[in-house]
């Protein structure tokens, strides 16, 4: 669906792209992040930062089971019966996070070995679920594609902004898939071969994850005052 | 001795928050006074000490690979585990539901008490983390899988109680203002998985 596409298609109706429309887009990356506004997603945010790597594969997989949900309980908001929502909802999330362990398992065993639990874990990750409940079943599959997008685009930075700086300082180098360790320093200046500087292993270790995203909240908090809560 | 053993692994050393984050959003969300917290952590024990058993039989007697051989000798090639997510969920789901109508039938009281809690559990990762490290592990018999499923609940009531508590007293205090309400909850947890990182190791 391209712009040009969908304002030629109808100039009556409106376009994809609009104002409105975009703000679903871009609202999700900063003013309304979910992860350290809305407070939807953290458990995995915070466990499977440890490499950029795996952050990357479980935002990939994150934005693929928000788009199909979002589009597929936009399709069906007029006939899911509102007392038994939650169960159905459940079920397409499940279905969806069931495609994507099957495909991590058979392509990528490895990544789907360290990923372990948090891969089914997707299914009771509050983004999906609070997306679901609060955008999907009240608009067209059109603009909940869009708000799919942008709620996993803003799930993904923060995921990769993390994950980067505990990888970057816990183990001084990025993995990339079939490169390999990209070292920033020169080996000489490890501690190891008689240089000054060591690793900081606390960064791996969970509690690290908590307090990187505090600080991220921080910034981004100290950057837009209107955010800041009462106490 | 197994089973205090692995009963004090899931409350300190695999504490559901501390080590694996498991149950954050609510643990964030339902932090802010110890009374609604313990209301809430309750019901986390409730329904992971009766989930992960009934989630431990279907594991063992549906899903698991050759796990119909109970039926007939012919299935056993059969391996559904596949399907996993989807009857974990279920089960969770609508055990949360059964547990909320047996709870306002038979203790009102205690209905009162965790009535909005029970719910917003259904989706609480704790739970079905809980079910998913059950067949991970491959716990032996349903003893420990149960003892394991309370070990965790009362793990995660610990944990919540002490954030609640802190966030109480972390009202008078003067934090700077965009660190305020969440920013200063998630560098406490961190402090606090630090403390909990020093169980790492213990065993009985």
């Amino acid at each position: 669906m391209s712009t040009d596409t969908a304002t030629a298609v109808a100039p009556k109706k409106e376009s994809l792209f609009s104002k409105k429309n975009r703000k679903l887009l871009t609202d999700p990356l900063d003013d309304s992040n979910p992860i350290t506004v809305q407070v939807l997603g953290i458990c995995s945010a915070l466990a499977i930062t440890v490499q950029v790597q795996q952050a990357v594969i479980m935002s990939l997989a994150v934005l693929f089971v928000m788009i199909g949900g979002n589009v597929i309980v936009s399709l069906m908001r007029n006939i899911i019966p509102d007392r038994i929502r939650i169960i159905v909802q459940l079920v397409v999330i499940a279905s969806l996070v069931i495609i994507v362990d099957e495909v991590l398992k058979a392509y990528s065993p490895d990544i789907s070995e360290k990923l372990s639990v948090f891969v089914g874990l997707i299914i009771t990750n509050c983004i999906i679920m609070g997306r679901l409940e609060a955008f999907a079943l009240g608009n067209k599959p059109g603009p909940a594609m869009l708000d799919a997008v942008g709620n996993a685009m803003g799930y993904a930075w923060i995921l990769l902004a993390v994950a980067l700086v505990r990888e970057v300082f816990g183990s001084g180098a990025i993995s990339f898939p079939g490169v390999g360790q990209v070292k920033f320093l020169p080996e000489s200046w490890f501690m190891a071969n008689g240089g000054f500087y060591e690793n900081n292993n606390l960064m791996i270790l969970p509690p690290m994850a908590l307090i990187t995203v505090g600080i991220i909240i921080w910034i981004q908090r100290s950057r837009n005052r209107s955010l800041i809560e009462e106490n | 001795m197994e089973y205090l053993s692995l009963f004090v692994k899931g409350i300190f050393v695999e504490n559901m928050i501390f080590a694996y984050f498991l149950g954050m959003c609510s643990y964030l969300a339902v932090s802010k006074t110890v009374k609604t917290a313990v209301g809430l952590g309750f019901a986390v024990i409730f329904v992971l000490g009766i989930t992960v058993p009934i989630n431990y039989l279907l594991e063992n007697f549906v899903l698991k690979e050759g796990a119909l051989v109970w039926l007939d000798p012919a299935y056993a090639a059969v391996d559904l585990s596949f399907l996993s997510f989807i009857m974990f969920i279920a089960v969770i789901a609508s055990m949360v539901q059964l547990v909320e109508m047996i709870v306002e039938k038979f203790a009102p009281a205690l209905y009162g008490a965790l009535g909005i809690f029970l719910p917003l559990i259904a989706v609480n990762c704790s739970i079905l983390g809980g079910a998913l490290f059950m067949q991970e592990r491959q716990y032996p018999s349903i003893g420990e899988a149960t003892v394991f499923g309370l070990g965790s609940g009362v793990g995660w009531l610990l944990a919540i109680v002490a954030i609640a508590a802190i966030r109480e007293k972390i009202r008078y205090s003067n934090i700077p203002d965009p660190l305020k309400g969440l920013g200063i909850t998630f560098i406490l947890t961190g402090l606090m998985g630090m403390a909990f990182m020093a169980f790492m190791g213990i065993e009985i």
